[in-house]
């Protein structure tokens, strides 16, 4: 059984009314814009099971939105998500959908359009007071909680990649915590996820890019 | 000075002839790495926003967002100014108090979960009107709230504070069982009654479930917060005037998880059963989902 902080009984500090609908959602929309990290033109949030049901009532619309605009949970900001976000030119809209039995019954799966055009897609489960997990990309299915520093890395499906992503974590001095490596088929994309004790350097990403034959991106998610 | 139970929990309260808020300092220093100040600190930021919740409630014109409640604080402060409230004054503020927070909460206003947002009322209610009526400073109340996370951190390793798992017993049950131990400790009682405390709130509600209406944290989920801080000011009084729990909190504990696995699935926050399920409940949740 696990431990628990103290902060974890009292706490989150966080925009009502739950835990699970509200400050989860705004997680969720968070690391999916982290994903992203790059401008977007436009969102859409497809609700799954409780969300599809009573987003309105929870306010889960409002914390999607102020997530997606980088507030954290316990910022006042997300009762006006709406307004601020179309201050700065995002188109949002929310459809409730069914993705399926095998989602947990609180689920979104977001998807993103960029200024070229180009969409990308990301699906969170809110799993209870506010912690979530990401369980895909882009149709891949995969796994992280943002409760860790996380680096995720696209990269060809190539020899020697896991080797040159592990040496550059190790050249500056991060002790891995979890790491796995998914890939869509042989040869073709795959994704190396690390969650680390301590917080990632930005430096990592870029000695990991440095490698352009094998890595096609690197980014750093702290939620 | 990691505790996994009511039982160690004193022993290492015994042992270093400490009081249970400092046992869990140090626990929360040793197993995270961080400093004293820091932790408290950190606490001390949710204890600001927990005071300000309280005094929204009573100030400002909260509308909940499916509009089941608004203005409950209000209506108690009025009252009270008025003429004597049956339930005497005390009382009567701390429902105040808890119900307020809840408001704000049900406005997505900011709170501090303690264990739950649904339940987020009872912790600052009962504590700070206790605090408050009896001249306690700030810091003997940041104090208090570790001790009340001791009881919350046992009972989230060893049962449940979810609704959707235990029902409204595991979560309000669990928010009072907090309190009332912060209160014990913050009005000079010993570990052992601290414990006692959450023991008897844990056992008064034994079995209550979780029928929030259209699945909202709003009805009834706000007037069980103030039955919470009744259940918290009531075992806290009990065990000062030197009248234990016959059963021991870790036994508690266990048979509150027990009933709460044992609740039909309608019972657990799905708003299937209980007054989520009755006539009115179904006619408010059509109208709020319309």
């Amino acid at each position: 059984m696990k431990n628990y902080s103290v902060f974890d009984v009292i706490g989150p500090r966080m925009i009502g009314p739950s835990s699970s609908h509200t400050a989860g959602a705004a997680r969720i929309a968070l690391a999916a814009r982290k994903v992203a990290h790059e401008k977007i033109k436009s969102v859409k949030f497809y609700l799954h099971g409780s969300f599809a049901q009573t987003y309105k009532g929870h306010g889960t619309d409002k914390a999607l939105v102020g997530g997606f605009m980088g507030f954290a949970t316990d910022d006042e900001r997300i009762r006006n998500s709406f307004e601020i976000a179309r201050e700065n030119g995002l188109e949002f809209e929310f459809i409730p959908t069914n993705l399926g039995e095998e989602f947990h019954p609180n689920t979104v799966k977001v998807v993103m359009t960029k200024y070229d055009g180009s969409t990308l897609e990301v699906i969170g489960e809110s799993i209870g007071g506010g912690n979530i997990k990401i369980v895909g990309i882009n149709g891949l299915e995969l796994e992280f909680t943002g409760s860790f520093s996380t680096l995720i890395v696209k990269q060809w499906d190539k020899p020697g990649a896991a080797a040159h992503i592990t040496s550059c974590v190790a050249k500056n001095d991060i002790n891995i915590a979890f790491m796995r490596i998914y890939r869509e088929e042989k040869g073709e994309n795959a994704f190396t996820i690390i969650e680390a004790d301590n917080d990632i350097p930005d430096a990592v990403v870029a000695d990991i890019k440095s490698d352009k034959a094998i890595i096609q991106d690197a980014f750093i998610i702290r939620l | 000075m990691n505790f996994k139970s009511g039982r160690e929990l004193l022993e290492k309260c015994t042992e270093n002839g400490i009081g249970i808020a400092e046992a869990c300092i140090v626990r929360e220093m040793e197993l995270y790495g961080r400093s004293r100040e820091e932790i408290i600190a950190d606490m001390d930021k949710s204890y600001r926003i927990m005071r300000k919740a309280v005094e929204r409630g009573v100030t400002e014109d909260l509308v909940s967002m499916g509009g089941l409640i608004g203005g409950e604080a209000k209506k108690l402060k009025t009252r009270r100014e008025s003429t004597a409230p049956v339930c005497g004054s005390i009382v009567s503020k701390a429902m105040g108090a808890a119900m307020g927070v809840m408001e704000v909460n049900a406005s997505m206003g900011l709170i501090v979960a303690a264990p739950t947002a649904g339940s987020c009322g009872i912790l600052p209610g009962a504590l700070i009107t206790a605090a408050d009526e009896f001249g306690k400073s700030d810091e003997e109340i940041v104090n208090a709230l570790f001790t009340a996370a001791a009881i919350g951190i046992i009972i989230t390793r060893n049962a449940t504070v979810s609704g959707a798992e235990g029902g409204c017993q595991a979560e309000t049950g669990a928010a009072a069982g907090m309190a009332a131990a912060g209160i014990v400790e913050l009005m000079g009682g010993t570990p052992e009654q601290a414990l006692d405390a959450a023991a008897i709130c844990l056992k008064n509600i034994m079995g209550l479930i979780c029928d929030p209406i259209a699945g909202l944290v709003e009805a009834p989920c706000q007037k069980r917060n103030a039955i919470g801080v009744a259940n918290a000011l009531i075992s806290s009084e009990l065990v000062l005037a030197g009248i234990g729990s016959i059963v021991p909190f870790d036994e508690v504990v266990q048979s509150m998880y027990e009933v709460g696995k044992r609740l039909p699935m309608e019972f657990r926050e799905t708003a299937l059963g209980g007054v989520a399920s009755s006539p009115t409940g179904c006619t408010l949740c059509s109208r709020i989902f319309k």
